[in-house]
């Protein structure tokens, strides 16, 4: 219990919650906090070039960490500025603190300069929201604000924090209780639903893990149980694209990703399951395609921490609303316990099936050796960074989508990309944060031309703070995944999604004092990338591929797993070899 | 490509098969804290739920907790996900379904402004008196109505004012309550 200013209070709060780093750019509005900042070296502060990218790059640092990552930004554009990063994490359960300055509360409402109604504009992309009117209820928001935002399911809060709040004196104290008695989450699941789940997967004969990124949000522990689970069940897994690295790509029941463009072994798992097991995943249309063609023949089992994401796009047979942790602990249990028998005819028969699928290789392409392919780039920054300890963001686009086929994760927390969102622009930041939180690792954004011009201007942090990311740009001149689906659904008139002009990309590292790089040969591909990971410094790899070449497998949207459209380098159905499939079991 | 696929080729999804769409009567206990009752009107709109009614009062002034009524069309699985997405919001204590346990007890009051003379003005205080609408004001060419009831007896009223020279209405919305001991 102490005195000081409002200001002080958050400096006070954000140490006490055990933050190290804070994204941030000053303005009118928050000039007593940043004078507060400046006097003390207790949390460091990282000047962003944009406050869209100090919440992307909070998220970066939250996602590959597990911890909250703060952000603060001032009034009015700096509030609206942050609104893209609030709602991409608000989609993706990303744990975030994001601090507005408000103008002084005898001013609001009166249109007063750089104000706007931050609690009402961030209402519906926020978890909650607080405007903090007295210095008395300061501490007490910012601590809700932590307990909130990493708790339940995570989401981005915010506190917007007038000025005359920031400079009036009180008491700071770490309030003990929470105010809010309505706000329980559950966490521990109801175990006589376990136990019902249990019976359920010991006489499915095709059954089936669904998993998501509430894995890498419930933490390691979660995801080492569902590795154990997956071993005594010898059940086959797939994941959605925010679940990737929660189970390891290097294992043979691991069938890759799933949903548009997920495997075909994936996808016709999910479709012809006779038990499925979602956990930490929420149904999107993204992974459900059509809805009346979803899966018809399965039972489903749904864990999530979530109450609403069960029942809202597909009915669950079971539904257990906990922690996934707290749940798969006492699935493995449970399941050891019971020395369940599973119907290993039926699952045998089942692996055969998925053999089969798999030697479809549904992410076959054709290689080139005049022009660089984006997969075969992908592929061989696989191979070249797997044995480091490396961190991938992304962009958006179907460079995104080839990273997540591609690129092969064997850890949780070493995948950032915007998965419900679809933010373009959210890497270069994203790995700002991530490298922040892991100085000596490599940390890589596989990049878009398009995408990494939205956000280009966090080079010039990353150059700063000395955070040698490295920018794998897979230019193809064109808004790809734009570009695919006007191939595909619009006629071929590509409006719009050809980038004229380009900037020089060499050119525009040096400008920003970073590195550049630029790879138009397949042959150079190797020694480049090499260049790029030996570099000390952050790098702008202009990696040039096919501009003609799209992502396969696709479920167009709006159409049912098994009406899959595959790239013509895949096998096609009748030359699937049954033989090949069986040997994969 | 299936040859099942007759529809033109398009990226929009298709619509999920349509249920039966029933009313139901909600009952949010609330923190009474600014910008609670925005949350839930936001959550209705931001998610393209209904509302035919809504009504809110603070109902336990030392708990700071206000009792939102809100009721709402939707299928099963729509009304399921209101109350989810309700109850996930941090400053709400519970969500009840007054619907569910069976017919809930619900009443509205609303003032109804009548202006007329002659035949017209003694109708009026006839049917007033049939729905036991009381007269709360008066003028000799007006009467204000007062009347309680479930809203479709309020719905009559008003459409047997209206050739009588109905000026105005001003309705609270549904409050609503289960039958029997129990409480929420």
């Amino acid at each position: 219990m102490t005195e000081m200013t409002g200001a002080e209070m958050v400096i006070a709060a954000l140490a006490d919650q055990g933050v190290e780093h804070i994204f941030g750019y000053p303005g009118g509005a928050v000039l007593p906090i940043y004078d507060a900042i400046v006097q003390q070296d207790r949390v460091n502060h990282i000047l962003v070039r944009h406050e869209q990218g100090a919440v992307h790059a909070a998220e970066g640092y939250a996602r590959s960490t597990g911890k909250v990552g703060a952000v603060l930004v001032t009034s009015g554009p700096g509030a609206t500025n942050a609104v893209t990063g609030l709602t991409d994490a608000l989609c993706d359960s990303v744990p975030l603190v994001v601090l507005t300055g408000q103008v002084p509360t005898h001013l609001i409402g009166n249109d007063a300069f750089q104000e706007c109604d931050t609690v009402g504009i961030t209402r519906p992309c926020t978890k909650y929201n607080y405007l903090v009117k007295t210095v008395a209820d300061l501490p007490r928001a910012l601590h809700e604000a932590f307990h909130i935002a990493s708790s339940g399911r995570p989401g981005p809060v915010v506190v917007d924090i007038p000025k005359d709040i920031q400079f009036a004196k009180g008491t700071y104290f770490r309030p003990k209780e929470f105010q809010h008695r309505g706000y329980r989450p559950k966490i521990k699941g109801d175990l006589d639903k376990i136990k019902e789940a249990i019976d359920m997967m010991a006489v499915a004969k095709r059954p089936l893990f669904y998993t998501g990124g509430g894995l890498i949000n419930s933490g390691r522990a979660a995801c080492d149980l569902l590795r154990e689970l997956v071993k005594l069940t010898g059940f086959p897994i797939t994941s959605t694209l925010m679940g990737l690295g929660a189970f390891p790509a290097a294992d043979k029941q691991w069938l890759g990703m799933l949903g548009m463009h997920g495997t075909w072994e994936a996808n016709w798992s999910m479709h012809d399951c006779d038990l499925m097991i979602a956990v930490g995943a929420r149904f999107d249309d993204r992974i459900t395609g059509r809805l009346d063609a979803f899966s018809p023949g399965s039972k489903k089992i749904h864990i999530d921490i979530d109450p609403s994401s069960i029942n809202k796009n597909v009915k669950a047979d079971l539904a257990i609303v906990g922690d996934c942790a707290h749940v798969l602990e006492d699935m493995v249990r449970l399941w050891r316990a019971s020395a369940v028998v599973p119907d290993k005819k039926a699952l045998q028969a089942w692996w055969e099936q998925i053999g089969t699928w798999r030697a479809k290789n549904s992410l076959a392409f054709r290689n080139s050796n005049e022009i660089i392919k984006p997969q075969y780039a992908i592929q061989r920054l696989y191979e070249l960074t797997k044995d480091r300890d490396t961190y991938i963001t992304t962009e958006v686009g179907q460079h995104q989508m080839w990273a997540a086929q591609f690129y092969q994760f064997q850890e949780p927390n070493r995948w950032m990309t915007s998965g419900g969102l679809g933010t373009m622009g959210y890497g270069l930041p994203a790995s700002v944060g991530v490298q922040l939180a892991h100085p000596n690792s490599l940390v890589i954004d596989i990049a878009g031309e398009a995408s990494v011009l939205m956000t280009m201007q966090e080079l010039s942090t990353a150059v700063q703070y000395d955070l040698p990311v490295k920018i794998f740009i897979l230019n193809n001149q064109y808004m790809g995944m734009v570009r695919q689906w006007q191939e595909l659904l619009h006629g071929k008139r590509y409006a719009h999604s050809y980038t004229e002009a380009l900037p020089d990309f060499v050119k525009l590292a040096d400008a920003y004092h970073a590195h550049g790089i630029r790879c138009t040969h397949p042959g150079e591909l190797d020694e480049k990338i090499r260049e790029m990971i030996d570099v000390k410094k952050p790098v702008l790899f202009d990696c040039v591929v096919d501009p003609a070449e799209n992502c396969f497998p696709m479920i167009p949207s709006g159409r049912a797993h098994n009406e899959m459209l595959l790239g013509d380098a895949a096998t096609r159905v009748e030359d699937a070899v049954t033989e090949e499939g069986k040997v994969m079991v | 490509m299936p040859a099942n696929t007759t529809t033109a080729t398009t990226h929009y999804p298709a619509k999920t098969t349509a249920e039966q769409v029933e009313s139901r009567t909600l009952c949010v206990l609330v923190d009474n804290e600014p910008g609670v009752l925005a949350r839930v009107i936001g959550l209705f709109s931001g998610r393209g739920y209904n509302i035919d009614s809504l009504t809110v009062s603070e109902t336990e002034h030392e708990k700071h907790l206000s009792r939102i009524t809100v009721v709402t069309r939707g299928t099963p699985m729509v009304i399921e996900q209101i109350k989810n997405q309700l109850d996930r919001l941090v400053p709400v204590h519970r969500v009840v379904d007054l619907t569910s346990g069976g017919p809930a007890l619900q009443r509205e009051l609303a003032m109804v402004k009548v202006r007329g003379k002659g035949e017209h003005r003694v109708e009026a205080l006839r049917l007033a008196d049939a729905f036991r609408a009381r007269v709360i004001d008066a003028s000799t060419e007006s009467f204000v109505f007062e009347i309680t009831g479930a809203s479709e007896k309020i719905d009559s009223f008003v459409n047997l004012m209206l050739p009588l020279g109905l000026v105005e209405v001003s309705r609270t919305g549904v409050v609503a309550i289960s039958r029997g001991p129990e409480g929420m």
